[in-house]
This record gives C-alpha cells, sequence and structure tokens, in this order.
C-alpha cells in the first residue's frame, strides 16, 4: 500500500516541544495511539525500560500532524531554505541612524535652522516634540568613516561593525507607521502594532518546528545597556493564537536559565531519574485505566524536561571556549547577562540548531545626552555583534544563519530639548530608518535604500516592515502569502496582508 | 493516491502511516461518503464562506464582478457579462457557473483562482453538484435564526437518561452506534464535580459524606452543596477574568500598577448571589445608567474598563481613545454575540453581514463615556483613569461590603460614566483615528436583529436589546462557554465564533434548547451548570476506548466524561488545599507569591520608572492565596500562568489553550510551592498518628487525588519512599536540604528523613497526570 520511500522516511519524527493535539488531526492522533498503547504494554514490565524507550526513539510518543520530512509542517519550507535560523539582534528603545548608518552632511551644515515644511509634509509627531514651535536640524556630533570594497558610510561609534561591512548589507530605507515604543517594537515582532499576534519566532517553530530534540526552537535572551531604556514584554515573544508551545522561552543568565530547570537543593541527579521512573509508572497506569493519549504526551514531556537540565546549562556554559574567541567578544562576554555573553550565547544556540534566537537589548531611546548614552550603548553593542559575524563564519555557519541588527523606529534629524553639542537628543521617526543583515543569503557588502539629504524621507528603495518580514520568511525558504493560520474564521500571516520580498538585498 | 478520499493506513509496529495522505483528508472533516440531503448551512456555506467569501462576500468594496455569494439574491442572480446565464441553476449542475468554473482547470477562468491558494478538494466540488442537483436549497446563517425549544428526541435506551440533556446526547450516540460509558466511580465523579463547580478538589469530609449517602439523589445534594460554597464564585470568576482582560496593571509600555481588583471581587459577589446572567451582564454594560444606579451597579461597570491603558510618554490621545473604544466594542462582540465583529472596524466584514458602518455604530454606544485617551505628563496616569468609583467608609460597610477592604483611598477603580453631551461617532476610513468619514447613527448589525426605535440610544439600550427575546446570539453563545467549561469543547467549537467562518454546532438542537430553557428559567447560572452536570453525560467515566478514541477523538459526540489538564489556577490551587496551607480569603488586593527573582526587574525600563518594575515577595499568609489573586501584570504575568496557557489578559479571550510541554514538567517538578506542599502535608501526617506505611500513603494519596490508591499505585509509592529513606538515611544532610524549600518552616521536631522521603514521595503525587487533570 505503501511505495517504499515513504516507508524509509521518518514519517513522526516530532519537536518534543510541540505537541499537536487531537483536535488537529483526530484520526492520526488516534492510529498513533493504537501503537504507543501496544507499545507501553509490551513495556510494562517496568517503566524504567519505557523511559528508556522514549530516550532511545525520541519520535515514537510523539505526535504531529501532516508530517512529511523532520517536524516542520506539510508543504514547508515552500522551497529551498537559504537559512536554516535566524539571530536577531533586537536593540530597543530605537537607535539613532544619523548617528549609526544613514551619513547625512548636510545635516551639520545646516546644524540649528529649521527642519523646512516641505521636508517634514505633516508627518504626525509624538506629543513629546509636537509642542515645540521649531524644530532645529542637527547634525550628528560623531564622525563617519567609510569602510570595505563598497565604501559604506558608517559612524565612529561602530569602528568593529566597519571591520565586517563586506559582511553585511545595511539598510537604510526601513520605515514603519508606528510611533510609540510599545506598538513600535510589538510591529516589529508581530506584524501588528496591537499586542496579540504571535512573534516572528513562534511562527518559524509553527512552520519549521526545531532542528534539536533537546533545546527549544524559539530562545529569547535579554540585556540591557546604560542608555535611557524602555521595558519588554512577554507578549513580543508571545506564540498569540498559535500553540503556545511555539512561545520563546527565556534562556537567562546565572544559575536558572530556563525557569524551574534546577532540581531543589538536596537532589541529585539519580534521584530525579528515580522520580521519574516512578512517576512514569504511576502514569502508564491511568493510561492503562483511561486510555487518554495526553497522558502518553506526558510521559514523554517530563522526559524532556530531564533532557533539558543536562542540555541547556551544557549550552550556557561558556568555560570550553578558547581565550582567543572569547576575546573578540570583548570583555563583557565573561559577566552572564550582557550583551556580548547573549551574543556569544547565540552563536552557541545556533551551532545546536536553534531554529530563531531573538535577542534584546535595551536602552536607545535617546531623547536627550545622545551622544553620551549613544556611545556607552555602542560600546556594549559594536565589538560583540561584529564578534558574532566573524565567529559564524568562520566556522561555516554565517552561509544558513541569518544575522539581523536594529531597532523599532528611526529617530528625527531636529533636535529634542537643548540644541547643545553634547546634551542634544532625537524624537521618534518612523519615516526612514537603518538596520542591517548578514548571512543567510543576504547580499554582503552594500548598502540598500537611500534617504533624501535631510534624512527625513525615503527617496530610494523603501522598505516597509512587513517587506522586511516577508524577505526573513524568504530566506527562510518560507512564502509569507502561504503561511497563514486560521484564526477566529480568518487566514492570519506575519505579514498580514501586504509584504513584497525585497529581491534586491538578496545574494 | 493522494486525491483519494479514502483513508489508507498501515500498522506494523512503530511505523504509522504515509504521511502526505492527510492534508487532502483532514482539510474536511467530512468523510468519503456524500450525504443523502446535502444541508446549506451544513455542508455548502462554511465551503462558500472559507474559500470565496474574501473576494464574493458582503466586503462590498472588495466584492470582484459584483458577485456578492453571501446573499440567496447573489446565489441565483444572472451573470454580469451574460444575462442569459445564471450563478446556480437548482437542479442542474451543467447549467450553472458557479459549478463550472469550480471544475476549470484553466487557471484564467478556475475558481477560486490558484493564486488565492483557496483552492477545493473532489470531496467538496461533489458537495456542491450535488447540493445543486438536489435543488440548491438555501438558509440563512444558523445562529441568527432566533432558538426555538426543540421537541424532545426519541431514544431507545431510555432508562440511562437522567434529564432532557441527555435525551439529545444519547440520540446521537445512538445514530453512531457508540454506547455511552458507565457512571464514573463516585470519588472521581465528585472530584470532577468539584473542580469544575468550585475549582478546588473536595473536602474529604465531603467526599465521605458522599461516598456513605445511599439515597438516589446524593449526587444532586453534593452539587448544591458545591454551588453553595464560595469557591464557587471565585471558580467562575477566574473564568470571566478572562474574557473581561482583567488585570492589575495597564498593560502598555511601563506597565505601572491598576487598583481594579474592587471590580473583581464584585464578580465573585455576583457569581456567589447568582446574579440571573441578563443582570449581570446588563450591570456590567451600563450599570451606571440604570434608574437610580446603586454603587454596586456602577461599580459592575469597571468590566468596560479593563482594557490597556497608555502611559507611554509621547502618545497621541485620539489614537489611544479610538483604540479603547474599539476594545470595547469587540469585547462586546466576542463576549455577548460570538461575533468577529473587529474585522470590521477597517472594512465591512469579509465573512459575515457586518458593514462597517454598523461597526461604528455598535461602536456609538461606548463612546459615549468621558474616558480620555491619554493626557499630560506620563506620571499622570490618574487622568486616563477618569472616570472612578470612590466608595465611602459607610459604604464598604454597606452596599459594597464584598469588597476585601476598609480603607477608601485604596478602592478607586475604573468605571463608566456617560458625557452630557452626545459625542458624534464617525465611520473610521481604515479604521484609523484620524481619517473620519460619514458620521453614523447608534445601531447594531441589522442581520442580527435591527435596533428599535423603542430602546435608549445608550448603554442601557445596547444592554437591552442584547437580551431581548429575539436576539438569537446571546443566549447560545452563553451556554456554549459554560458547556465548554464543563466538557473542555463548546457544542459550538469556536465558541468565539458564530458566523459563517465558524464552527457547525454538533448538537445544534440542544444548544438551542439549552439557550432557549436558559432564557425561560430567568437566566440563572447556578441552575445551568446543575442541569448540565447532573445529566448522565456529563457523569459517564473518561475511559476511552479504542473505538471511541478513533471515532470521537474529540469527545464531540459526548460518548464519555470529560477529562482534560486543569487550568494553571486549579493546578496551584490544589497545592494549596490538599496541604493546607490555603489561605481561604476571598478577594481583596492582588498578591506576590513566589516567583524567580529578577524577572520583573530584567525586562522594566531601567531607570524606576513605572510602579510594577521590582517584585518584592510578599509574606506569611499572604503566599498562600488562590492563583486567581496573584498580580497579574499584563506585560510579564506570573511565569506559571503563562506555561500553562493562562491568557494575557490583553484582549477578550474566551477560550485557552491546553498545550503539554517539557516547560510544564520542569515547573510541576521544581515548583517552590508545590515542595513545600509536599513537605507540609508530609510532616502533617507524620505528626497526625503513627499509622502504618501504607496507611499513611493512602491517606496522603487521598488528600491529592481525592480518591484511593490502587493496590499497584501503593506499591509504587512505597517502593519510592522506602528508597529514598535508605538513600537519605545515609546522608541526613541531603534530607534537611530538601526540607527547607519556602518561607514556613519545617518542624524540626520530626525525623528529617523520614520527613524529606515522604515529602518527595507526595511530589510524585503532585505530579502525576491524574492529579493535574480534572
Amino acid at each position: 500500500m505503501m511505495n517504499g520511500g515513504m516507508i524509509n522516511r521518518p514519517l513522526f519524527i516530532i519537536s518534543p516541544f510541540i505537541i499537536y493535539h487531537s483536535m488537529e488531526s483526530p484520526l492520526l492522533e488516534s492510529q498513533l495511539n493504537i501503537n504507543r498503547r501496544t507499545f507501553l504494554s509490551r513495556m510494562s514490565l517496568g517503566i524504567g525500560s519505557a523511559a528508556l524507550g522514549s530516550l532511545m526513539i525520541p519520535g515514537l510518543f510523539s505526535c504531529n500532524t501532516e508530517s512529511g520530512e523532520g517536524n516542520s509542517l506539510a508543504g514547508m519550507p515552500h522551497f529551498a531554505p537559504k537559512a536554516k535560523r535566524v539571530i536577531y539582534l533586537f536593540q530597543s528603545g530605537a537607535p539613532s541612524q544619523l548617528e549609526s548608518f544613514d551619513y547625512k552632511p548636510l545635516l551639520r551644515k545646516m546644524h540649528g535652522q529649521d527642519l523646512p515644511e516641505s521636508i517634514r509634509m505633516g508627518q504626525r509627531l509624538t506629543t513629546m516634540t509636537s509642542g515645540q514651535t521649531k524644530f532645529p536640524l542637527v547634525g550628528s556630533a560623531v564622525e563617519f568613516k567609510q569602510y570595505g570594497q563598497h565604501g559604506a558610510w558608517i559612524s565612529d561609534f561602530f569602528p568593529f561593525t566597519g571591520q565586517v561591512a563586506d559582511d553585511i548589507c545595511v539598510v537604510n530605507s526601513l520605515f514603519t507607521e508606528a510611533i510609540n515604543h510599545d506598538p513600535a517594537i510589538t510591529f516589529f515582532q508581530t506584524g501588528n502594532q496591537q499586542a496579540g499576534r504571535p512573534s516572528m519566532g513562534a511562527w518559524m517553530s509553527y512552520g519549521l518546528g526545531s532542528e534539536n530534540e533537546n533545546l527549544p526552537a524559539f530562545v529569547v535572551l535579554t540585556s540591557r545597556g546604560g542608555g535611557n531604556a524602555q521595558g519588554l514584554y512577554a507578549h513580543l515573544w508571545s506564540a498569540g493564537f498559535l500553540d503556545s508551545a511555539h512561545q520563546g522561552v527565556l534562556l537567562r543568565g546565572g544559575k536558572d536559565p530556563v525557569l524551574y530547570l534546577n532540581d531543589p537543593n538536596g537532589m541529585a541527579q539519580a534521584d530525579r531519574r528515580r522520580f521519574l521512573d516512578h512517576l512514569a509508572e504511576l502514569n502508564q497506569d491511568s493510561y492503562d485505566e483511561l486510555g487518554d493519549p495526553e497522558i502518553v504526551s506526558r510521559i514523554k514531556q517530563y522526559e524532556m524536561a530531564y533532557r533539558m537540565q543536562t542540555s541547556v546549562p551544557e549550552v550556557m556554559d561558556i568555560n570550553g571556549e578558547p581565550d582567543h574567541i572569547l576575546k573578540m567578544y570583548g570583555p563583557d562576554v565573561v559577566t552572564p547577562g550582557s550583551y556580548a555573553a547573549n551574543c556569544l550565547l547565540s552563536r552557541k544556540l545556533a551551532e545546536k540548531g536553534v531554529r530563531f534566537i531573538q535577542l534584546y537589548h535595551q536602552g536607545w531611546d535617546q531623547h536627550s545626552n545622545l551622544v553620551n548614552e549613544m556611545g556607552m550603548q555602542s560600546k556594549q553593542v559594536d565589538q560583540p555583534s561584529a564578534a558574532l559575524i566573524l565567529d559564524l563564519k568562520q566556522r561555516g555557519l554565517l552561509d544558513d544563519t541569518l544575522v539581523i541588527w536594529g531597532g523599532e523606529f528611526g529617530r528625527t534629524n531636529y533636535c529634542q530639548g537643548p540644541l547643545d553639542a553634547k546634551l542634544y537628543g532625537r524624537d521618534h521617526h518612523p519615516r526612514c530608518f537603518s538596520a542591517w543583515m548578514a548571512g543567510g543569503g543576504i547580499k554582503p557588502g552594500m548598502v540598500y535604500g537611500e534617504t533624501d539629504e535631510f534624512g527625513y524621507n525615503i527617496i530610494k528603495d523603501p522598505v516597509h516592515i512587513h517587506d522586511f518580514h516577508a524577505t526573513i520568511l524568504n530566506q527562510m525558504g518560507l512564502d509569507h502569502t502561504k503561511m497563514t493560520y486560521k484564526h477566529q474564521g480568518r487566514r492570519y500571516r506575519l505579514t498580514d496582508v501586504s509584504g513584497e520580498v525585497v529581491r534586491g538585498i538578496l545574494a | 493516491m493522494k486525491s483519494s478520499t479514502k483513508l489508507m493506513l498501515v500498522v506494523c509496529g512503530v511505523i504509522l502511516a504515509s504521511g502526505f495522505l492527510f492534508p487532502a483528508f483532514f482539510s474536511s472533516d467530512k468523510t468519503a461518503e456524500l450525504p443523502d440531503v446535502v444541508d446549506f448551512n451544513y455542508h455548502i456555506k462554511p465551503i462558500i464562506s472559507d474559500r470565496c467569501f474574501k473576494c464574493h462576500g458582503p466586503d462590498k468594496a472588495k466584492q470582484e464582478q459584483e458577485l456578492g455569494l453571501n446573499t440567496e439574491a447573489g446565489f441565483f442572480k444572472t451573470l454580469k457579462e451574460d444575462s442569459t446565464r445564471h450563478v446556480v441553476v437548482p437542479g442542474k449542475p451543467e447549467l450553472s457557473e458557479l459549478y463550472r468554473r469550480i471544475m476549470e482547470t484553466d487557471p484564467e477562468e478556475m475558481m477560486p483562482p490558484p493564486e488565492s491558494n483557496l483552492s477545493l478538494t473532489d470531496f467538496e466540488k461533489a458537495l456542491i453538484k450535488k447540493w445543486i442537483e438536489q435543488g440548491a436549497k438555501y438558509k440563512q446563517h444558523w445562529a441568527f435564526i432566533p432558538p426555538t425549544k426543540p421537541n424532545l428526541p426519541k431514544v431507545k435506551n431510555k432508562d440511562w437518561a437522567k434529564g432532557d440533556i441527555d435525551l439529545f446526547i444519547l440520540q446521537k450516540l445512538e445514530n453512531e452506534g457508540f454506547k455511552p460509558n458507565d457512571e464514573a466511580d463516585r470519588e472521581r465523579l465528585l472530584r470532577r464535580t468539584s473542580y469544575d463547580l468550585t475549582g478546588l478538589p473536595p473536602a474529604p469530609a465531603l467526599l465521605d459524606r458522599f461516598l456513605a449517602d445511599k439515597s438516589p439523589n446524593a449526587f444532586e445534594k453534593m452539587v448544591d452543596t458545591l454551588l453553595a460554597l464560595p469557591s464557587y464564585g471565585e471558580h467562575q470568576a477566574s473564568h470571566w477574568l478572562d474574557l473581561a482582560r482583567y488585570a492589575d496593571s495597564h498593560g502598555y509600555q511601563d506597565d505601572s500598577y491598576r487598583s481594579q481588583w474592587p471590580w473583581r471581587d464584585w464578580v465573585i459577589h455576583a457569581f456567589n448571589e447568582n446574579l440571573p446572567y441578563d443582570q449581570f451582564v446588563t450591570w456590567q454594560l451600563a450599570g451606571d445608567l440604570l434608574p437610580s444606579a446603586t454603587k454596586e451597579q456602577i461599580l459592575a461597570t469597571g468590566f468596560c474598563r479593563n482594557h490597556k491603558i497608555t502611559q507611554e510618554g509621547g502618545v497621541i490621545e485620539d489614537e489611544y481613545r479610538v483604540e479603547y473604544i474599539a476594545d470595547k466594542t469587540n469585547l462586546y462582540a466576542t463576549a455577548f454575540l460570538g461575533l468577529t465583529m473587529e474585522c470590521a472596524k477597517c472594512h465591512d466584514h469579509k465573512y459575515d453581514p457586518v458593514s462597517q458602518e454598523e461597526y461604528f455604530s455598535t461602536y456609538a454606544f461606548f463612546n459615549q463615556n468621558t474616558e480620555r485617551g491619554f493626557y499630560g505628563d506620563v506620571s499622570n496616569v490618574s487622568i486616563a483613569e477618569q472616570p472612578t468609583l470612590s466608595p465611602t467608609k459607610e459604604e464598604l460597610a454597606g452596599i459594597l461590603s464584598f469588597i476585601n477592604h476598609s480603607q477608601p483611598d485604596s478602592v478607586v477603580s475604573m468605571v463608566m460614566a456617560e458625557s452630557d453631551t452626545l459625542r458624534k461617532t464617525y465611520l473610521l476610513k481604515r479604521g484609523q483615528y484620524d481619517q473620519p468619514d460619514k458620521a453614523v447613527a447608534f445601531g447594531t448589525p441589522k442581520a442580527v436583529l435591527p435596533f428599535p426605535e423603542t430602546l435608549p440610544k445608550n448603554r442601557l439600550g445596547l444592554a437591552q436589546w442584547t437580551f431581548s427575546k429575539e436576539n438569537p446570539l446571546a443566549a447560545r453563545v452563553v451556554v456554549n462557554r459554560v458547556w465548554q467549561q464543563l466538557f473542555g469543547v463548546g457544542l459550538v467549537k469556536s465558541v468565539e465564533n458564530f458566523g459563517s467562518q465558524g464552527e457547525l454546532p454538533t448538537h445544534p438542537e440542544l444548544l438551542d434548547w439549552l439557550a432557549v430553557d436558559f432564557q425561560e428559567s430567568g437566566w440563572g447560572l447556578k441552575q445551568l451548570i446543575k442541569k448540565i452536570v447532573t445529566s448522565a453525560a456529563y457523569r459517564q467515566s473518561a475511559a476511552i476506548s479504542t473505538e471511541k478514541q478513533e471515532r470521537d477523538p474529540e469527545n464531540r459526540f459526548v460518548s464519555r466524561g470529560p477529562r482534560f489538564r486543569m487550568t494553571p489556577e486549579m493546578i496551584r490551587d490544589t497545592w494549596l488545599v490538599a496541604s493546607g496551607l490555603l489561605n481561604p480569603m476571598i478577594g481583596g488586593p492582588s498578591v506576590r507569591p513566589y516567583q524567580p527573582g529578577g524577572l520583573w526587574e530584567e525586562t522594566n525600563a531601567g531607570d524606576g520608572r513605572g510602579t510594577l518594575t521590582r517584585y518584592v515577595q510578599d509574606k506569611d499568609e499572604k503566599l498562600y492565596r488562590r492563583t486567581m489573586y496573584t498580580i497579574f501584570k499584563r506585560t510579564l504575568p506570573h511565569p506559571f500562568l503563562t506555561t500553562f496557557d493562562a491568557s494575557y489578559r490583553d484582549v477578550c479571550a474566551v477560550k485557552r489553550q491546553r498545550t503539554n510541554t517539557p516547560l510544564q514538567a520542569l515547573n510541576l517538578m521544581n515548583d517552590p510551592l508545590m515542595l513545600e506542599a509536599s513537605r507540609t502535608l508530609a510532616q502533617k501526617l507524620l505528626k497526625a498518628s503513627d499509622q502504618s506505611l501504607p496507611e499513611r500513603l493512602s491517606d496522603a494519596f487521598r488528600q491529592v487525588a481525592s480518591r484511593q490508591p490502587s493496590a499497584r499505585e501503593l506499591a509504587v509509592l512505597e517502593k519510592h519512599f522506602t528508597e529514598r529513606k535508605t538513600e537519605l538515611a545515609k546522608n541526613p544532610d541531603m534530607a534537611k536540604l530538601l526540607l527547607t524549600v519556602g518561607d514556613s518552616k519545617p518542624d524540626d521536631k520530626l525525623d528529617a528523613v523520614e520527613s524529606a522521603a515522604l515529602m518527595e514521595t507526595l511530589a510524585l503525587v503532585f505530579n502525576m497526570d491524574e492529579v493535574i487533570c480534572k
């Protein structure tokens, strides 16, 4: 009845993180259960052996629907992916493009003069500056230099990034509609300004599953710099209406990197093993009596938890890293929870096949004191970000890892607060801002998009957030119009109803 | 083979089945057999809505070829390009353009177009053909036809039925050839009912009483007892808090504290008082507009104000005021009409007969409140919180005595208040706050029920419209939600959506019978719940036979009793109750129990902005309150809650997921409160008497699982205890270390090794699947 090819294919190798419920696929589920039951009753001599069975044949107890290859959804990826994983270095608070990647000498020349209305063109302002009667332009207090074969302009805040200019693609023409942090960052993470939709990482976990049996598909790391910061919200890495098994798992510095990972004081690993064997025995009794397949899933999830108790500390441990690698990432790398430590960690997670690694670095909201604060922030971020690129590259991982660096919107070309060479600030600006991408099939060594000489409006190759998302999905082998999830009767996409892949930056 | 509708499975050893057959098969849950009679509402409408409405649906602006398949006229009209041809010719598929186009293979002509990713299966095409052949009878959307009380069905096994509900369930079971399960044993039945009604395991004394009571109505008496417990109101409220998106914080950016818990205390009180559902909702929608409104009725309107409020510096006030009014409108539609009206905020609804104008007509009711979007300095949230209710000391001792606090200053909460002048409401183009189009009048979706001239044009009028006898949705939606609460899945699975894209009811007559009965008997929730839980259907054992797992995997036929993983509130409350740690106080300001350190601190804005930046854990009895009183910070709820699928309370939620993940396992193994509960119960038992080991373990097991352990279970527990005791005896310091968990102190007078071994054995019981499932 089945052709040979299909028999050979592992049909139900499943992410242990993703348990699909019987409601998704009732009949298949029931067939699986018949087999589980047969299998379990054969093993009823002692659950130690059943637990062992689940460790040896990881896919056996899991259940999934419509699975073809690996643990991705049927038909996904839609085409051959360029990138297998994403590391997203999100710079929360919105770093100024005018002091980083969008070089505007005119602003220096016109320093102190008012922004012409012909340029502003009715752009709505936040109420932090809408009361200002004047909008004096302010030039970057920090110098720019050209880097790389293509001569990309990069500010002196980012010299290390300059050194990898030939490996990255700077996009100077991103734009958004949101002008406040919460909606803007939510938009970047979920494709919608209001909370409630799945995060990009959750979509990836949903569509592509995990490449590692012992780690989650979607991992979140946070750090904070010294600059004016905005809070982070769990909805940024939530699964929205997708199965919450897809939500991002927060990995934290310190001794409990995953919540409740550690056994209580006084309990050794062997004790935990015994505990789980006895627990599985009790649960199997329930299963024999009630036949509920969820009980079998539960046994499996406990086994996975047990494996995580080893796999997570292993991946968090940087003791095995040689000195020259640690040096690359800079001195902060030995401080758990720092941005540098998280960059190194994200490389290790990428090596382990984690699908989506989401970093957040807070502190980029420079409404005032921009030069000092941004100097501080960039010092923490520049070297490790560049090191990550080099480190991935030397391991051959950059080819199929997409790295993204950027914030939630841009900053105004005019001054907020006193027009002081050091203390000036910039308000939120949605019409243009910069980010960079590297690896994963993105064209290296280029600058894409262009803003006017005031750095206020985009004049070439605008990239909307939906386009940005469509491009990321595309690199992961996903057609953003086809990856949908039906919720409350409507098919939802990460890109809502628009978005075009930015072909111009593809290698 | 791919297109075959017959499912072929090979089951041999561990090799399961062919993967690629399933997508086609599962894209529709209809099986290979075409029905004898094709019904428009049950067979055709779901296909047309899902695949065709995008371009031929209610959204007039997006209608291709001026063809809308959302009306009867649309189906039978002549073609725009050729007046001699018709979309559908009853009885004649070959003359019907609809059929021709779905059978077309030319990509230019084919419907739906290939690029839409919405293709029809062969089975669906065959259904449409047969429907046309049988005369293409059109029907109004089922949910918009007001329910009438159907005749009770005839069944063979009359003796099984304990009430009218059972006749509907049994009829379907008999049609499907299922035999219902036997009644669950008494221990499990009482446990299930106790959790469903109160969210807590039954008190051992109650269980004893039930086991000893041989009278025929013993179970009914138990149900009455449980319904009268104050914990009933708490548990019902915990469901309502999700729907009402209740939280203790404002939800945006810095996410500062808000004091809305007096409203929550009212909800508990109202459930316990069994305030009829129509009034319960009317007060929450429009208590302030009732004649001589009491403070209690005004407090109830806090319901409308539970949404998120921005505190972010620099926001544009109008933008957020619109957001808040829209939230109220969406909440209203989801909670009481089961409609996804929010889709019509930006354009006419794509699937349901709700125009954008109608959306804003409903929005107009909520648009008269005096609240503001945001105003002034970031630190001054209080302006955005207005209007508020500030009770006096006398009121707190009198009409508002259910509020668990005596200091008026701490009991200020947000409510509704109508502004003196009528605020004009405009249709907002694309839903944008700064794009007003034409002014709209007060109104409701006409396809549901037109808003009559006779009703007041305010929220009270809207509430009266909602609960008028002719409204087809309000009663159905709530009885369905209660059914979901008890059985795990609604009679209409999409509890949030009764529209075209919603699921069809499995038992439409039962749904209508329940809806009408609920209305006729005065909207009494306790009566409704009692009627359902005393049915034979509910009382069935939850055992799943292979056949039922195969043919009724989701229990949609109710071929067995409900069994599923409990909510985080119920799981955690079990630890508290079983160990005796529970502080049974009802209501009051939310509390801060154990939470892994640093969570708030690592994600706050860093400069101390906001009032919920540092988590300072409470002490003593505040650590042991029911889980529903745990402070709910929207941007970072307690991880135990989110790990077990609690709603984030960002918007109205009427359904929670039920996942099964390794993070849950970690949490259950290592939660300090669970360990503290295990130790407390262990030491309590050790202190109580000099029982034999099996007696003590049985007793412990019963405290947690509400039943006696089987001999096999007892053997496993004994083995675990003995092995651990032997090992810990070699290293008593380890035992002492194990006992140190939690703020409460272990009893040093008891033997540490024995205490720790028993503690761990109890932790084993707390981790059993059965203990976290109802």
